[in-house]
């Protein structure tokens, strides 16, 4: 078994949770994992990515290869698109179908969602709405992560006892809120 | 216990089971969660281990000889221009030795994700004549802390442990041991002469610490982490060889693993200075050619290649590697494949979307640093050549769009001293704006010198009450600010605290104003709470 993924998004949008709860349950699962985060500058609402590899065997690099991600993740749709050259060519895109712009020149949506539609297999979600009709706004992240738990390889029950792990600090409403999300992720991925 | 953890929280863990009993370190990307995981560390806080923030990195290496004096084991830990404030006491520290162990991590940051420079710290690390420790994995951070820490009190010396971003900021897997080892007990075993750097004695020192080079080196050959292997089914001559260091092995197994070619080249991993010249010579006599990969500046290759030139040494001098810049795995591939391995594939990259568009970091809505550019602007906009010498911190953003207003960023504490400089030259009006952790950090000495030689500055300490840029550590001088500038001499007059509010934009702009227009220091002090830790703050006080 080996996965690489890359998770990305803008500062502050909470993806170092999804590594987070994906890397738990590979360590759960007992698979060998490296993740490359980012702190510092680019945090401050900068573009940010997380290089997250999984696999039965060893990894030696904290980077994946270009063209080698089975996966990105994505909570903003042109961010997803930035990392595609990292992406094998039959590899998937999971992305939050809703643009963050803080920036003047963010390009047309219409083609943004036409260069994600050239891509062989791509699953585009409006977490956020998704999040907030079912009552749990502030996990749309776990929605998203529920989105692309068939592309990760790593079983839905892991993820689910790995949210239970990783939350169970903040409280049974916040672990039911989160589990509720990755559920709906799930559903709505069609996958 | 297997726990999955940074490289730098990893080298923290090992701190502490290694007996550690302080870090004295100042915030700085990418080495600031060595000293936050140690500040939330429950043993560390049975122990009652020194953990709190230091004003700058030379009072962090010099409170951490004073604890090594003292038979303790202390690290000190920064970013690599963090090395450069501390060069004093960190050069000389060579000089006094240590009684107990002392660790010094620095975490270079190569292609400079959060930095001004790519410095490469080994370079400090041969110049002080100290042994440097370069890990290249999680794992190997954490079991080398302990085998630092030994190695540092057995030869007397400090170890300065070197980093980069990635291994500082990626996570693996690590298995660490049960049970943390006991904190040394005080010792007044030090020689006090050591510690005393009169000449007489800094000379005898000197002679010293460079008869136990050789000894180093010899340490180097024989070390667990400097490692030649050689293909098992292959015999010398090799066409091409490896040489790597920290974490570069890890690209080039990768591009070895991609290949299928593991342990198809002979390599010798390098994670102990000094260079260990004997495996070096082995490798060279072993193979026709041979590629060093090294994360940084050319430290090994030009070592190795000395002025003669070769063809038969390869990396960033000959071009197969890029001069400058992080090493990814394309870059160590493509590099191989250059050296003439034909197996190492370049990976098939689908081609970059030309609709994607750069998203720099910019200072969050709602930021005071914000107000303070708004009002600073709109005063400046009635001069005709204003200078604004800017510092290091999120207000550095303040040179982007929407504001444009700052014209230098050079080194922490730099924004006074340089529109100092720049009235001495003639220039007005010549403002300084400086964050307060900055401050602090470096500005206190540039204010006295502007004070006494009463300079025509405004200078600007923008206080959001808290080391923003670095995520939002304690700032040393918080509420003490006013009481140091008057300290040093700046008149009540000339001091002014304001809250960078849109809502006070008349007041704050009368202010800047009129101090400009006075000729000498004036202080204003624009102070309102960082957003991000005013939410921290917030959800903290909901959660209990
Ligand atoms: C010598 C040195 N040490 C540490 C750093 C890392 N660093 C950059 S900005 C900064 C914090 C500045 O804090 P402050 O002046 O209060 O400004 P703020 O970010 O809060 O606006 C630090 C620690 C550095 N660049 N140089």
């Amino acid at each position: 078994m080996k996965k690489d993924i890359i998770l990305c998004g803008v500062g502050g949008q909470g993806i170092l949770s999804i590594a987070t709860i994906i890397g738990e349950a590979a360590m759960q699962a007992g698979l060998q994992i490296k993740q490359a985060e980012v702190h510092g500058m680019s945090q401050r609402g900068g573009d940010v990515q997380s290089h997250l590899r999984i696999s039965s065997e060893p990894i030696y690099s904290d980077l994946i290869p270009l063209g080698g991600a089975d996966v990105i993740i994505s909570m903003e749709p042109m961010e997803a698109l930035r990392y595609v050259p990292y992406l094998k060519a039959d590899g998937w895109v999971v992305t939050s179908s809703v643009p963050f712009v803080n920036i003047p020149n963010y390009p047309a949506d219409t083609d943004i969602q036409a260069a994600l539609a050239q891509l062989p297999h791509v699953v585009s979600i409006d977490i956020d709405q998704l999040a907030k009709d079912s009552g749990v706004p502030r996990s749309a992240n776990m929605v998203l992560l529920g989105a692309a738990a068939q592309a990760i390889g790593i079983g839905y029950e892991q993820l689910a006892s790995a949210i239970g792990h990783v939350f169970a600090r903040k409280g049974e409403a916040v672990v039911g809120a989160n589990l509720r999300a990755l559920a709906l992720g799930k559903q709505s991925s069609g996958l | 216990m297997k726990k999955l953890l940074l490289g730098d929280e990893a080298i923290a863990q090992g701190a502490i089971d290694a007996g550690l009993s302080g870090v004295y370190a100042y915030p700085g990307t990418p080495s600031t969660e060595i000293t936050e995981y140690i500040q939330h560390n429950p043993l560390a806080t049975e122990r009652g281990l020194h953990s709190r923030w230091c004003t700058n990195e030379k009072t962090a290496m010099e409170a951490a000889l004073g604890m090594s004096f003292m038979g303790k084991r202390a690290m000190v830990c920064m970013k690599h221009v963090g090395l450069n404030v501390c060069a004093d006491p960190f050069v000389n520290s060579a000089m006094t030795g240590v009684n107990g162990g002392v660790v010094v991590v620095v975490a270079d940051d190569p292609s400079m994700h959060s930095s001004q420079d790519e410095q490469d710290s080994r370079f400090y690390g041969k110049f002080a004549m100290l042994p440097v420790f370069e890990p290249a994995s999680q794992q190997e951070a954490y079991d080398m802390m302990a085998a630092a820490f030994d190695y540092s009190e057995r030869q007397q010396l400090p170890v300065l442990m070197r980093v980069t971003t990635r291994m500082a900021h990626s996570r693996a897997v690590v298995s660490t041991c049960e049970a943390a080892r006991p904190e040394n007990p005080l010792n007044y075993d030090a020689q006090a002469a050591n510690w005393v750097l009169l000449p007489a004695n800094a000379r005898r020192r000197n002679d010293k610490v460079t008869a136990q080079q050789a000894q180093l080196e010899a340490d180097a050959v024989a070390s667990p982490y400097n490692i030649y292997s050689v293909p098992a089914v292959a015999q010398p001559p090799y066409a091409l060889g490896v040489l790597a260091s920290g974490i570069a092995c890890n690209y080039v197994q990768e591009a070895l693993q991609m290949a299928g070619a593991d342990g198809m080249l002979p390599m010798l991993k390098v994670s102990q200075y000094p260079l260990p010249k004997a495996l070096v010579r082995r490798l060279l006599g072993d193979c026709e050619r041979v590629l060093i990969v090294e994360e940084g500046q050319p430290f090994i290759e030009e070592q190795v290649r000395g002025v003669a030139e070769s063809n038969h040494i390869l990396g960033r001098l000959t071009g197969e590697l890029p001069r400058t810049g992080e090493l990814t795995p394309d870059v160590v591939g493509q590099a191989l494949q250059r050296a003439g391995a034909p197996w190492a594939t370049a990976s098939a990259a689908t081609p970059d979307t030309p609709l994607v568009v750069p998203r720099p970091p910019a200072l969050c809505q709602g930021c005071g640093h914000r107000d303070v550019y708004a009002a600073l602007n709109e005063v400046l906009r009635e001069y005709e050549h204003p200078r604004v010498f800017g510092d290091i911190g999120c207000y550095t953003l303040g040179f982007l769009p929407p504001y444009r207003a700052i014209h230098s960023c050079v080194d922490m504490g730099a924004s006074i001293t340089m529109a100092k400089g720049a009235a001495d030259a003639g220039q007005w009006p010549a403002v300084a704006v400086i964050g307060d952790s900055t401050f602090t950090h470096s500005g206190m000495t540039g204010l006295l010198d502007a004070v006494n030689e009463g300079t025509d500055i405004t200078v600007i300490i923008s206080d959001n009450l808290t080391t923003a840029m670095t995520g939002g550590q304690d700032s040393a001088g918080t509420n003490k600010y006013e009481a140091i500038c008057r300290g040093l001499g700046v008149p009540d007059e000339h001091l002014h605290v304001v809250v960078p509010l849109p809502k006070n934009m008349a007041e704050i702009t009368r202010i800047i104003r009129d101090e400009i227009n006075y000729h000498g220091v004036s202080v204003i002090i624009p102070r309102r709470e960082c957003i991000q830790t005013l939410k921290r703050h917030a959800k903290k006080q909901r959660e209990q």
